[in-house]
Parts: structure tokens; sequence; C-alpha cells
């Protein structure tokens, strides 16, 4: 079945779709509809929200910031599959013909936003930090090259934005109003080319990152592998655990369950002391909730300097072994 | 099994990139480009694809300073046809390779589309994504390995859910996967197999027409406004780590 593009109506109305895992609306749903929210504001129209899945019916009240609940409440919407999801999603967007559909960027997102918007015809947006609207116009800033530049685009018809976790508080789009609720009709679901076959738990991890305290993080800058050590023995001296950036899981270096990001896990330590990262947005995600967040790199430039409260301009390979001397001095003497 | 790996290249983010003198565009003059980092783990899975099922693999991406370089680097890797995709003109946006990709990918004729999941430039949106969309094949996207049916024509995916999870699906092919990460490191290979790799084979040359696609108006492109900003340390290594260490001792960091 090709692409086929339609005349989109241009109403002022604003699509979010809210995303699900585990039998629960996830945090970025809500950040999702807070984004949603000031979006409609702008362009007088409603607030919908697209919820799809197994159980819904019993959880459209959590999403009572909308205006209208269109939920899908079936056995084959229970894991995400894409070919799926995005069947179900197409039909809505094609009846209801928003002015603006916002899906997080994250990994179940991703898989919906761009082909949502090739098979629509509209443009797509990817990587949102903010999206607003200006005269009539949606606009949004995008964050491109690593984080490194912002683009800011301008939408003047129909299209889909993706937006990065962590960009609206959740808590603005908590809301408790009592929306329409409507029961979307699934469309026909046979033909399919893709299925769900098993979730694979993450493995038990020696450290849950996300219950410590205090967090070593390396990247790309630690060089070789060798170097880890430096961190574990800082980590060691200040009663912390060794995380890692997405580079070095991918090497291999340490395992899926010390990696923070998008693709890894959210951590809120009391300190996160980051060396040799150099902060690209799937990082900052997981991460930019840290209360301290100390950062050594040696690009001054890196974006990792922009949500730190400290910044070290330097080599990892000399600070790392300064600091742990000195933490081991301090404590020697407490 | 014919698998063709979509790639293309991007700056390198290790560089310093300035906006050009429109206020809208990044300045090409001195940009570095290589392949991005998600194709470079696009053609590792399909070369282990190949070795494991004796599946052919054609890597593509659009023509780019440094294109031939990074083709002939994927043949000496493996593949076994690199093509450039000609006719988009300069630092095509991943809707216009989507779109070029959807009319001439079929004459080519493919089992599975392998690319990298996103790439630093995607502003409006990921080529892979894009593609299925297009060509409306089953897709999934943020993959960490791929298995092949014996019979070639299933594939088993594992795919990233929120929270650190994993989810094992089936797609039934032709597919396109967005890869996140291969099953293993890219691997590497020395100058001179790419040396080899450029007398023993030729770069084809795929061309694309032009397709009309919808366009995002660019307003500005402008380096991010920093919402807080580190308080730097100076010194020695040693003095940093007395003044950072007394920061963590005084908020009760280092007891």
């Amino acid at each position: 079945m090709a692409a086929q593009e339609v005349e989109v109506a241009v109403s002022g109305d604003v699509l979010v779709v809210a995303e699900r895992f585990g039998g629960e609306w996830t945090e970025v749903t809500f950040e999702l509809l807070a984004a949603g929210r000031e979006v409609a504001q702008g362009l007088g129209g409603t607030l919908s929200v697209a919820a799809l899945g197994r159980g819904t019916t019993d959880q459209v009240k959590a999403l009572g910031a909308a205006d209208v609940v269109l939920y899908a409440d079936a056995p084959e919407l229970e894991a995400f599959v894409p070919e799926v999801h995005l069947r179900v999603l197409e039909a809505v967007v094609r009846s209801r013909q928003p002015r603006a559909v916002l899906v997080a960027n994250t990994s179940t997102g991703m898989d919906l936003a761009a082909p949502l918007a090739a098979r629509l015809g509209v443009p797509c947006v990817a990587y949102c930090r903010r999206v607003w609207v200006e005269d009539g116009t949606v606009v949004a800033h995008s964050q491109v090259y690593g984080g490194k530049l912002v683009a800011e685009v301008a939408l003047e018809g129909p299209g889909v934005l993706a937006l990065v976790a962590g960009s609206y508080p959740a808590e603005a789009g908590r809301g408790t109003g009592s929306p329409a609720v409507e029961r979307i009709p699934l469309p026909a679901l046979e033909g399919l080319h893709s299925r769900f076959l098993r979730l694979i738990e993450p493995e038990a991890a020696d450290v849950d990152i996300t219950r410590e305290e205090i967090l070593v993080a390396v990247g790309r800058g630690i060089g070789d592998r060798e170097n880890l050590g430096l961190a574990e023995e800082l980590a060691e001296a200040l009663g912390g655990a060794v995380c890692a950036s997405r580079p070095l899981v991918d090497n291999g270096w340490l395992p899926k369950n010390r990696q923070v990001g998008k693709s890894g896990l959210t951590v809120k330590p009391k300190l996160y002391l980051a060396a040799g990262i150099s902060g690209a947005p799937e990082h900052l995600e997981g991460m930019r909730s840290a209360e301290l967040i100390v950062a050594i790199n040696t690009d001054p430039k890196a974006p990792i300097f922009d949500v730190a409260h400290y910044g070290v301009v330097g080599d990892v390979l000399e600070i790392l072994p300064a600091l742990t001397e000195e933490v081991r001095r301090r404590k020697g003497e407490g | 099994m014919h698998v063709v790996v979509v790639g293309k290249l991007v700056p390198d983010l290790v560089e310093d990139l300035e906006v050009d003198a429109s206020g809208r565009g990044l300045d090409r003059q001195f940009l570095k480009l290589v392949l991005n980092e998600f194709d470079e783990h696009a053609l590792e899975e399909a070369v282990l694809l190949k070795e494991a099922h004796g599946a052919r693999v054609t890597v593509l991406a659009p023509e780019a300073e440094g294109v031939d370089d990074a083709l002939y680097t994927a043949l000496a890797k493996g593949a076994d046809r690199a093509m450039k995709l000609v006719g988009l003109g300069e630092a095509p946006s991943s809707r216009q390779i989507a779109a070029a990709l959807a009319s001439a990918l079929p004459s080519l004729g493919f089992d599975l589309v392998l690319t990298g999941v996103q790439a630093a430039d995607d502003l409006d949106g990921q080529v892979g994504m894009l593609l299925a969309g297009y060509l409306g094949l089953p897709h999934v996207g943020v993959v960490t390995g791929v298995e092949l049916d014996p019979d070639g024509s299933r594939a088993r995916v594992r795919k990233e859910y929120p929270g650190g999870w994993l989810a094992e699906l089936e797609v039934q092919l032709p597919a396109v996967l967005g890869i996140q990460a291969a099953k293993q490191p890219p691997r590497y290979v020395p100058v001179s197999r790419v040396r080899q790799a450029m007398k023993e084979h030729t770069l084809e040359e795929l061309s694309a027409e032009p397709v009309p696609v919808p366009r995002l108006s660019v307003r500005r492109l402008s380096k991010p406004e920093a919402a807080g900003r580190a308080e730097f340390l100076d010194g020695s290594p040693q003095e940093v780590a007395a003044q950072l260490v007394s920061i963590l001792v005084e908020r009760g960091l280092v007891r």
C-alpha cells in the first residue's frame, strides 16, 4: 500500500499521541500534553490525545489535560508494534485532520512520527525542544547536529512534530479535567506484516544506577577501555557508581544497564560527574535533572557545559586521578 | 537475500559548526563530512547478515564530499556493491533522500533496507522511517540486532522500548529497519584494505529524480541559548580537584 497524499483541511486542532509502556502512560505523554495545550491555545483549537493500547478504557481519566480522549482498547495494541500502531494512528489523523500532531521523539515515537508524515504528505519536524504559535503559524525549535545548533522552523500548514523527552514539565500535562471520551473504531488489522514476539527484561544489574546518589559518568573522552579504571576508582572513593554514555555501551565497554540517556536510563542523582561526555541531546535527556552536575571536557564549547553547574576544561585522564586523590585525602582527614 | 544499506554523510560533530551568512544554513565551506555513526552500525549489521546467511549487501549514499572514501571503506568491510545516489544536489534533506529512494529502490530490488536509526542532520525526519512510510513497508526503528529466518522470508529484530527494555519483533520481508546498534561494534579496516577495494571495485551511480516533497521553512539556524552555564574552575588538575572537592564537601557529598 503506497503512501497517498490527502488534502488536509486546516483546523486549529492539536493531536497528541500518548505513549504507553507496561500498562501505564509514560512520563513523556504528560509532557506532550503540556506542549499540546500551549499550541492548541495559540491556534484556538481543541487538544485531543490518541490513546492506543490495551486496558486503556480505565485509564482515560489520567489524560484529563486534553479536551478529547480518542482511545482504542484492543489486544492487538497491547505491545507496541510500529506497523500496527501506525495504521491505527494514520486512520485517526485522516479522520480528525488536526493541524499539528505531537509525537514523542522516543524509541517508540520515532517509529511513528516520520512514517506518518510521509504517508500523509505533510512535513515532519524531528528533535523538537519547543513548539509554539506565532500569528497562526506553528513554530518549533529543533535541536540538530547533536544539539550544537538549533533550527527555528515554521509550519504554514499541518505537520507532525516529534518532541524530545524532558522538554516540557510533565506536571503541567497532568490535568484532572473531564474530557470528552470517544472510542476509536479500529481499522482493519488483517494483512499485517509484523508481530510482537516477546519482551526481553533488562539484564539484572549488579548496580541500579537509577538509585545511586553519586554517579561518575564516562564518555568517549575517556579514550581507551583501560582508562575506565580511573572512573571506577573515583566512584569508589565517592561511594558511587560508574555509568556511561551510549558510545561506550555500544562498544561493549559497559553493560546496557549502565547507560544513561534516551536509549538507556534516566537518572536523578545528587551528584552527576560527567567525564569526557560532550552532551549529545540524547544523553542530556537522561541526566539533566540531576541535583548537581559537574562536567569535565577538553572542548569548552561542549553542550554538556550548558547543563552543568560546574565545569572543568581539561583532560579527564589528568583530572580524574587528581580528584580521586583529593577525595581520599579529605576523607582521611575526616 | 539482498540487503541495501542506506547511509549518508553528515558533518563531523567533533568539529566546530558555523552558520552561513543567510543565518539559515550551515556554512559548508570547511565542513568535514563523515558517514553517520548509526549508518556505520547499519553497515556492520548488514555485513554480519552476509557472513551468517550469505546475503548480498549493497551500500548506497547520496553524493557528497568524501562519499567515495566512505563507500570504498564499506566495500572493504564486506559490502558487495556500492552506489552513489546522484541528482539531488548539495546536502539534500532526509525527506528528499527518502522520496528519491522510494522511486529508485524498487527497480534495484531488495529484501531488507537497513539505515541508521537517525542522523545529526535529520531536521525533517529519519531517512529509513520516511522511506518506510512512502513505500508502505513494515518498519522497525531503534533496532539493536537482526536475525534472518533460514528461508529468508522473515526477520527477527530486537527493538528498544522505553525504560531500558528490549522487545523481539518478527517482520516479514521486505522491510525497512532503523539500526541503533549492530550486534557488535562496527569493524575497523586498515587503509591497505580500502586501497585494495578501490582497485577491485567501481562505484556505481543511481540517478535520483528529484521528487517534490513538503519542505520545512527554516527561519533561523543558531547556537542554542544556554539556559544555564557552568561555572568554570581553573588551575592545575590538583588545584581544580581541590576546588571541586571543597564544593562536594560543602554539599555533604563527601564526608
